[in-house]
């Protein structure tokens, strides 16, 4: 948000007596960059669905972000927010009451003129409970959103079509977060007519305003983007098309690269080869790395002895030796030691967390009233580096005389366990750990920390519930004013280092990003590990071989 | 002959329906909420309830199974949940691929085994004999994922001979068939020599030789067709393992056929899709050893069905 705050913190200034707003001109393509050619991506497992109310993996959703647009989105490459279909938008200053005008003569890729009709019918369509869409929750504080949801209601009463290019939304409260919400891909518009004629297989047949239309799709093998001739930001994308091959093993995808056949594999550099590409100089100069909004972290159940006792909690954050854990897989992490990424505005870099320390660790446990420790387990999801992890942290937890046993399930099963009140003292979150679905810092507060996620089948693992947390999360939340956005992030660390204080978790790294591209691939390395594109931007990147 | 196939069409869909039963409880029994993982990280308690009705997860067992059978019954196999696609659309659309596979590994396992085990059984007791059976022992119980990287690093990426993985034309076919097919054809290279060497003992060969036919007519004209036959009729049997073999093979070659989407399936405990899978190959097992079965009389008169 400090970036944003930049941005716009002159015109806020300025439309305070009205409200606030924010507007941009067009951003700027590099006018030297042609148009023209054609990138392989590999992927080893099948894209799920294109659908934009639907698409929730990390595969799908930068896909999904080619082929349709929302009211917002981020400057490439940043967390930066920017008008996207809109062209502007105006806050009231109670911050409950968000305008949003849109451009004109934005198409979708059947031809028709998207309106504002479009955008309603589209927040319509993905809070009904028809539509099953995983993003639902999101939009819980438009109005109308509770009758939506119970299946009282058809049309959310908050959202209101002013003009053909004018769209209005009332919330229940203020929502500082709501101008990403309106980011993301769940609020990404469709057109009625393709919804309607192709029903639960719209996800197939993806119709939308984005850079990027589907051209092909063949299942298990081969899904094909092709450029969208009409697309309002001129000069966008770079690219004619984009070939997704399905069904590549990593490691056949590095082979392939290697052999000039793929530009990008998408599931990355496969872990067994990571040491090989980077140990040689002239693949690892195609290596772009760059932060995740990712932490991978140790749950500690908060309602079950004797984690609930906060001395034990400490002791095991300072008994986790997190320099080797990281070394351990190959340093494709850093240490972390607070539940916010170092790439999430709200990170406070002051904070030095728990320090490795077991001698304190076993002080702090004796105290608790454990000397010799005891007994617990760890869960931890099945595949590697996971497994290999939990056993590092089970060596520093014996260290400090706790004997943890290992469960190591399936992804599936440790979620289960987790949202379980009594399921799991202790559980690795690798595999499953918090990505951010948007690059704010409540993201990783309400279902993961707060008081609503500790139900069960809830995500809160530690059960950690702290009302007087949730009454300031609240409170950083309707600090809606733009201006007032470094604040706000204040308020969002002070929450977090209560957290720690309380230590529900011990956070033990952040994944970084490794992008291995092929030598033909042109564009800023940013784009390349873009915070909310992965692997890459679509849109913005280019070859160089037509240039 | 007509009782005899009515009976065991009986059996077979007893035994389907047993399959059936036997996966559907065993998913039901995962300790994995699917309607969580349909649900994702952000959706509220009511959504996943709201989810939950929806699928008709709400429901007993029995009553789930009931309408499963009955959907089935009318060639539904449902909707995935991480796909959200029809199943018998999925595996329709992935069937050629794997069928094209186990045509391909069936032509490499008999041209390698049959040949094999010919020479293995005419120079018997050789050095020739016994490499030939050690490197079927080697096939029979090489890894297929290793196996089959081999090939691919050996034969596509340093030689360049084939592609590397996907699908598509002949070329692309070659080294999954023969990762496949190697397997069977240890197999078939043991069952080849031993059905020889006793077909070569009979007196009818003693009388051919007697004849004074040539060698070679001796061996292509009466010992082969005889020996032959009862391995080929193994064919049907071969199915069973094949459908686990895919699993491995297609993953590794970038194959699109059901093995590799039973294994992404599993991977994401999408269980409609393991459902489905396991009963199409299910009943390509039982379809394998029925005719394998009503084949057998054909070729071997004592055999008979009864």
């Amino acid at each position: 948000m400090r970036r944003f705050l930049a941005s716009t913190v002159a015109a806020s200034a300025l439309a305070l007596m009205l409200g606030m707003a924010g507007a941009r001109a067009d951003d700027a393509v590099d006018p030297n960059i042609k148009q023209g050619g054609a990138i392989t991506i590999t992927y080893k497992d099948d894209v799920a669905t294109l659908d934009p109310a639907i698409g929730y993996d990390w595969q799908n959703w930068s896909m999904i972000k080619s082929l349709f647009d929302g009211l917002m989105d981020y400057e490439p490459g940043t967390t930066k927010l920017k008008p996207d279909l809109a062209e502007s938008y105006e806050i009231s200053p109670d911050g409950k009451t968000f305008t949003f005008k849109l451009r004109h003569g934005i198409k979708f890729h059947n031809g028709r003129e998207m309106t504002a009709d479009d955008v309603k019918y589209s927040l319509d369509r993905v809070t009904n409970p028809k539509t099953q869409s995983p993003g639902a929750g999101f939009f819980g504080s438009i109005k109308g959103y509770d009758d939506v949801a119970a299946g009282k209601a058809d049309s959310l009463s908050g959202v209101t079509v002013v003009d053909p290019y004018t769209v209005k939304f009332e919330l229940t409260r203020p929502d500082a977060t709501f101008l990403h919400v309106m980011a993301i891909n769940f609020s990404h518009v469709v057109p009625k007519e393709e919804v309607e004629e192709y029903g639960a297989d719209f996800g197939k047949h993806p119709v939308g305003t984005g850079a990027f239309k589907l051209a092909e799709w063949t299942l298990g093998q081969r899904i094909v983007f092709e450029r969208n001739p009409d697309y309002w930001h001129k000069g966008l994308p770079h690219l004619d098309k984009i070939t997704f091959e399905i069904g590549q093993e990593p490691i056949v995808a590095l082979l392939r690269l290697q052999k000039g056949e793929i530009d990008v594999p998408g599931d990355g550099i496969p872990p067994a080869k990571f040491q090989e590409v980077m140990n040689d100089p002239e693949q690892k100069a195609r290596v772009v790395v760059g932060g995740q909004l990712h932490t991978g972290y140790i749950t500690m159940n908060t309602t079950m002895a004797p984690f609930d006792n906060v001395k034990v909690r400490q002791a095991v954050n300072m008994a986790i030796n997190k320099e080797r854990i990281v070394q351990m897989i190959n340093n494709r992490a850093v240490p972390a030691n607070q539940p916010l990424p170092p790439s999430m505005p709200g990170y406070d870099k002051a904070f030095k967390g728990y320090a490795y320390d077991v001698a304190k660790a076993k002080a702090l446990l004796a105290e608790a009233g454990h000397p010799n420790g005891f007994e617990t387990q760890l869960f931890a999801m099945n595949t590697d580096p996971n497994p290999r992890i939990a056993q590092a942290i089970q060596q520093d937890l014996a260290a400090i005389g706790i004997k943890a046993s290992i469960q190591s399930l399936a992804q599936a099963n440790v979620i289960a366990a987790g949202g379980d009140k009594a399921g799991a003292p202790m559980i690795w979150s690798g595999g499953m750990a918090w990505i951010a679905d948007f690059p704010d810092p409540s993201n990783f507060y309400g279902p993961i920390l707060g008081c609503a996620g500790a139900v069960p089948g809830g995500w809160n693992w530690s059960w950690y519930c702290n009302k007087d947390l949730d009454a300031k999360a609240a409170e950083a939340d309707s600090v809606v004013d733009p201006a007032k956005s470094a604040e706000r992030e204040k308020m969002w660390s002070a929450i977090y280092d209560k957290i720690m204080e309380d230590a529900p978790w011990a956070p033990v790294f952040n994944e970084q990003r490794f992008t291995l591209k092929s030598a033909r691939m042109g564009g800023a390395d940013n784009l390349y590990v873009d915070p909310v594109h992965i692997p890459i931007n679509y849109d913005n990147v280019y070859v160089k071989d037509v240039q | 002959m007509i009782a005899y196939l009515g009976r065991r069409l009986i059996q077979s869909l007893l035994i389907l329906l047993g399959v059936s039963l036997i996966t559907f409880a065993l998913l039901y029994l995962l300790p994995a909420d699917p309607v969580r993982q349909i649900a994702g990280r952000s959706a509220t308690p009511e959504t996943v309830e709201n989810i939950r009705r929806q699928l008709g997860l709400d429901q007993p067992f029995i009553v789930q199974y009931w309408h499963y059978l009955t959907r089935l019954l009318g060639g539904d196999l449902g909707r995935s949940y991480i796909q959200r696609s029809e199943v018998t659309e999925l595996i329709v659309s992935r069937l050629p691929a794997s069928l094209l596979l186990m045509v391909g590994a069936i032509l490499c396992e008999l041209t390698i085994g049959l040949s094999m085990g010919l020479i293995a059984a005419v120079r018997r007791g050789s050095a020739t004999d016994q490499t030939l059976m050690v490197a079927s022992f080697v096939g029979v119980s090489a890894p297929q994922f290793v196996v089959g990287l081999l090939l691919l690093y050996v034969f596509a990426v340093r030689l360049g001979w084939f592609p590397i993985g996907g699908y598509g034309s002949w070329r692309h076919l070659v080294l999954p068939s023969l990762t496949m097919g190697i397997l069977g054809a240890g197999w078939y290279a043991r069952m080849m020599r031993s059905s020889m060497i006793d077909v070569l003992r009979q007196d009818y060969m003693r009388t051919a030789r007697a004849k004074g036919l040539a060698r070679g007519a001796i061996l292509f004209r009466h010992a082969l067709p005889n020996a032959i036959l009862p391995v080929v009729a193994m064919i049907g049997i071969d199915i069973g393992v094949f459908m686990g073999g895919i699993v491995v093979v297609e993953s590794v070659f970038g194959w699109p056929g059901i093995g590799q989407l039973a294994w992404q399936a599993i991977q994401r405990v999408d269980i409609p899709i393991i459902m489905g899978v396991t009963l199409v190959s299910a009943f390509a097992i039982v379809l394998g050893n029925l005719l394998a079965d009503i084949i057998a009389p054909f070729i071997d008169p004592r055999i008979k069905l009864r």
